[in-house]
């Protein structure tokens, strides 16, 4: 089964590029431009991971991600960051935030896929990490 | 003997003489070239206003029955003026500090702003004055009939009421042409004033040219009338000493309470030192008009028939002799006295009745207070006008009433002893601190019916009820009662009677009250305002501090005094308080001082009564109240330098926090400054590197990409790319215009043209909604030395930013073009939405301060930014303008480049 992305971000083309590189490698991506509504728009779309714009109208992309991690069923989401400004302050409050990945725009695609792909399969190594005890 | 055709002619195109000289006189004064039209000639001349046609026909006929007693009315305003340092110079003073517009308002003023007072000396000024406008109208009506009896049969028909009717309706129309065309009062009539001044001279030749006549043309030089007058009954009339006295004091009172004296002394005035020079010219001028009358007089009862009109005397000499010219002159000078007295009393009592009656009605049915929509200067203009209206209607009523046949000089002896009811509270204000109120309100009623009902209804004989039996023996049979002896007191003049016990009455109930009644904290303030005028400086500090909004204050003064004078008003106090645009901190002082602006055009209880909706009621302190109680010179010296050093340093320290402020802000910006500049590179950058990367690794893959993908992504890469230019150029842009580098090509053209131009390149894009254009194409055509392209810029992007955020149903954009005096040019856009609010006007003007979202605007925030620098580089300012309802930018550019700027 296609795994799920959720994308928030308000710039149509970066929109339309990343759609485009993820789906190419078989995920579904559904998509997301308001910050206000952001964090209700994960909790109905259930996303395997978030890809999250820092600049977004309505409420920062920081904003949101301190309310999914306030969130139990949101705690252990994978979360990858997208910023274009780029300095190590917002880098710093995003790890402080909960952020599971960073990433500065202009990014390149295939880091972008790495990216994504390792944040999933981390999650299901934590997984069977977590279920190898019963196994051995 | 003269047409009476021809006299209606001569007296027509006198009347439109008169108002080409108004005409000219408010032109040059709209230009501010008024020179010599503000001398103190013309203030004496102007004063001159109260010879009326009762002082010019009228004194010889009053001296024909009663001798040298006509001269009384020549010696009361004789005193007042030589005495002027003491009362008049007060007056005067006190007019222009407290931008006093009448009568009404002083007293309303003085008395804690009191409406009640207001109301009532509007009241008694209209009644007191209307016999007067009558007698004017019947005056000139009785010169016309002179004519025509002599010359029956001619164009017009002499009826004497059709006459003044004619009469009535030509002063209308001067009046309202001349007299409503500013709103504030102490914005001065300088066409109306020019008009009477002109006015004057005419008559003072008219009187002193039939004098003239008399003496060295029917007698034989001054020694010959010096013995005619010795044989003439005129010098053998009994002279009543209190009479003579009563009235001296009485005409005295009537020169500086009637209203148009007060009009024309006070209001009009326009600088103090004028009263230096009318101080000895006017006496001068009353003089030479009065020393003709007796000769006159003489002469008249002694060549023309007894049934002959001694009124006329001045107008029947010269026609009896065949003397046209002469006639003609004096027909012109009757009938200047009588319409330049008409003319400045509709103003006055205009002035009083929409401040004082029409004004506080308006307010209380719109309590939900002064900044709502409507215009206040169409409703005060359009009472003003209506009352000027009504005022010479009453007149003329009161005309046709009393039948026209009394002599002059009774109606004028009526009026004045009406209009002197005021002068206990008006002294009794500006000399003693303990005159209250209640005091004022209780003389001034009390004053005003003994007046009326000895005098003033009397006037009208059986038509008021005043029938023989009941001047005989009292209303009822109650003898104490009787009108022309009250309280037992007979066998006194009428007159004398009349005066002596209205003027007491009021005095002593005017004192009494006052001092048994206890002012309220406003009534002490003004009080000690008016009374120590020359002392006091400072403010009386009666508005709290910051319980106004600017902006609030704004849009109501720019409904009362008008929009441009009001945003001066504003933008001149911002300035002297240290900040920028147009919005000053309404502290005290400043509220104080709008209080008075407003007052010059609305009156004193009014502007305060607005004011204190949006400012909350009126606050007056402890201190302020023991400062009025006990001060000495000392204590206000010292406090006043100390408020002296405390004003320099609250300015001081506004323009350090504001300073500070904006240092915070901009260090804030400088930050955001890069971190915006880097968002915006990357965020372009961004997609094109994606998609390039796409397209890359399409040519290398075993399947290609199919060419409708190709093209659009190609198409992506292409849009961000100029998208990132046009940031960059932007940016290089601004950069440039900030070090002053930029290169202008100056060249003349029309500021329509660039309008046009900048509205055509708008239309084309797609980009906001529709957006209605309101403008006036006519006013645009100015001619403006600048760079086309630069200023079309500025244009295109506040035509561009109304199309993106203007947030109204149906978005309206009106652009409108003025020249200004000191040859700059004002381009004001103004949209319908919601504005800015007031914080974020300060900072809209700053780089990437874009108010909404990105996703919205589509642009980088440079455009505000870059149209500053750009007018800025054009000699000129932009600026946000607030209170206009919506978005509001107004741009201030010089017409012409001046080089090495």
């Amino acid at each position: 089964m296609s795994k799920r992305v959720l994308l928030i971000e308000d710039e149509p083309n970066i929109i339309e590029a990343i759609r485009f590189i993820l789906s190419r490698d078989g995920w579904i991506v559904e998509t997301h431009s308001d910050g206000a509504t952001a964090v209700a728009a994960v909790g109905k779309k259930r996303p395997d991971i978030v890809i999250l714009d820092v600049m977004l109208p309505g409420k920062s992309g920081f904003d949101i991600l301190r309310e999914l991690r306030c969130d139990a069923d949101h705690a252990n989401l994978p979360i990858l960051m997208l910023t274009a400004r780029g300095q190590k302050k917002d880098r710093d409050m995003a790890q402080a935030a909960g952020v599971s990945a960073f990433m500065t725009k202009p990014f390149s695609n295939s880091d972008m896929l790495d990216a994504v792909n390792a944040l999933v399969s981390e999650q299901r190594v934590d997984l069977t990490v977590a279920d190898a005890p019963r196994d051995e | 003997m003269l047409s009476f055709n021809l006299l209606v002619l001569a007296c027509l195109s006198y009347a439109l003489f008169l108002f080409a000289v108004a005409f000219w006189a408010e032109k040059r004064a709209e230009r501010g070239q008024l020179g010599w039209l503000r001398s103190p000639v013309i203030y004496t001349l102007s004063l001159s206003i109260y010879c009326t046609a009762w002082t010019f026909y009228g004194a010889v006929g009053y001296a024909a029955r009663s001798g040298i007693e006509f001269a009384t009315i020549y010696m009361g305003p004789t005193m007042v003026m030589i005495g002027w340092w003491w009362i008049l110079r007060k007056l005067v003073r006190i007019g222009r500090t407290q931008r006093i517009t009448s009568v009404a308002d002083l007293i309303s003023s003085r008395y804690g702003k009191s409406t009640t007072l207001g109301v009532l000396v509007t009241v008694l000024a209209v009644v007191g004055t209307t016999p007067y406008i009558a007698l004017q109208l019947q005056s000139v009506a009785l010169s016309f009939a002179v004519f025509g009896v002599a010359n029956p049969g001619g164009l017009v028909e002499p009826d004497l009421n059709h006459t003044a009717l004619w009469v009535a309706a030509g002063l209308v129309l001067f009046t309202i042409l001349f007299g409503t065309r500013n709103l504030d009062a102490n914005e001065r009539h300088h066409g109306v004033v020019t008009a009477i001044a002109l006015e004057a001279v005419v008559k003072f030749l008219g009187l002193v040219g039939v004098g003239i006549f008399v003496v060295w043309g029917i007698g034989d030089g001054v020694g010959d009338m010096l013995a005619r007058i010795d044989a003439s009954p005129v010098s053998k009339v009994n002279i009543d000493g209190t009479r003579f006295i009563t009235l001296t004091i009485l005409s005295g009172a009537a020169f500086l309470t009637l209203p148009r004296m007060f009009q024309v002394l006070v209001v009009e005035n326009a600088e103090e030192r004028h009263l230096f020079t009318a101080g000895w010219a006017f006496p001068l001028y009353l003089f030479g008009m009065s020393l003709f009358v007796i000769p006159i007089a003489v002469v008249g009862l002694d060549v023309l028939p007894a049934t002959s009109n001694p009124d006329m005397f001045v107008l029947t000499l010269p026609l009896k002799y065949d003397q046209q010219g002469l006639a003609t002159i004096s027909f012109l000078g009757g009938f200047s006295s009588a319409t330049s007295m008409v003319i400045v009393a509709a103003i006055a009592l205009s002035t009083m009745v929409s401040n004082h009656i029409v004004m506080p009605i308006w307010l209380s049915f719109r309590k939900d207070g002064a900044t709502v929509s409507g215009d206040v200067r169409s409703v005060v203009l359009l009472s003003r006008r209506l009352s000027i209206a009504g005022v010479l209607a009453l007149g003329y009523f009161y005309f046709r009433l009393s039948g026209g046949s009394e002599a002059l000089a009774a109606i004028g002896m009526i009026s004045f002893t009406g209009i002197a009811q005021v002068l206990p509270a008006m002294l009794g204000g500006i000399f003693w601190r303990g005159a209250t109120r209640t005091g004022a309100i209780a003389g001034i009623l009390v004053g005003f019916a003994v007046w009326a009902y000895t005098m003033f209804l009397p006037s009208f004989g059986e038509a008021a009820g005043y029938s023989a039996d009941l001047l005989a023996h009292g209303p009822w049979g109650v003898n104490l009662l009787r009108p022309q002896a009250l309280f037992g007191v007979i066998g006194v003049d009428p007159v004398v009677h009349a005066v002596v016990w209205s003027l007491a009455l009021n005095t002593g109930v005017f004192l009494l009250g006052s001092l048994v009644s206890f002012p309220r904290p406003v009534e002490r303030l003004q009080g000690a305002q008016f009374v120590n005028v020359f002392e006091h400086t400072g403010s009386t500090r009666s508005w709290a501090q910051g319980t106004a909004e600017a902006e609030d204050l704004l849009v109501m003064a720019q409904r009362i005094i008008g929009a441009s004078e009001a945003q001066t008003l504003f933008h001149v106090e911002a300035e002297a308080q240290g900040k920028q645009g147009y919005l000053p901190d309404a502290t005290p002082q400043f509220l104080e001082r709008l209080e008075r602006e407003l007052a010059g055009s609305v009156g004193a209880a009014t502007a305060h009564a607005m004011l204190g909706q949006i400012a909350g009621g009126i606050v007056v302190s402890v201190e302020d109240l023991m400062a009025v109680a006990d001060e000495t010179a000392q204590m206000l010296e010292h406090s006043s330098q100390l408020e002296l050093q405390s004003e320099e340093l609250a300015r001081t320290a506004r323009k350090l926090r504001e300073a500070n402020e904006k240092l915070t802000e901009l260090s804030i910006q400088k930050d955001a400054f890069l971190s915006q500049i880097s968002h915006e590179l990357r965020t372009p950058m961004t997609s094109i590197r994606a998609f390039s990367e796409i397209l890359r690794d399409g040519g290398q893959s075993n399947e290609p990409m199919d060419p409708t993908s190709l093209t659009r992504f190609s198409g992506i890469i292409h849009d961000e790319a100029r998208r990132l230019t046009r940031l960059l150029d932007d940016l290089l842009d601004l950069s440039v215009l900030e070090n002053g580098q930029v290169s202008l090509n100056w060249s003349r053209t029309n500021l329509h043209d660039v309008i046009e131009r900048a509205l055509d390149t708008t239309a084309q894009g797609l980009e906001g909604q529709d957006l209605g254009i309101e403008r006036n194409a006519i006013s645009e055509h100015i001619a403006i030395e600048t760079d086309t392209d630069r200023l079309a810029q500025v244009f295109i992007n506040l035509i561009a930013n109304a199309r993106k955020y203007c947030d109204a149903d149906v978005p309206v954009l009106r652009i409108t073009a003025r020249r200004l005096v000191n040859d700059h040019i004002q381009i004001d856009f103004v949209d319908n939405g919601s504005g800015i609010p007031k914080h974020k006007q300060n900072m809209i003007f700053e780089k990437f301060s874009r108010l909404t979202d990105q996703a919205k605007a589509g642009g980088a925030g440079l455009g505000l930014a870059i149209c500053r620098e750009i007018v800025a580089n054009l000699g000129g300012s932009i600026s946000y303008l607030p209170g206009q309802g919506g978005a509001a930018f107004r741009i201030d550019v010089p017409r012409v480049h001046h080089k090495g700027r």
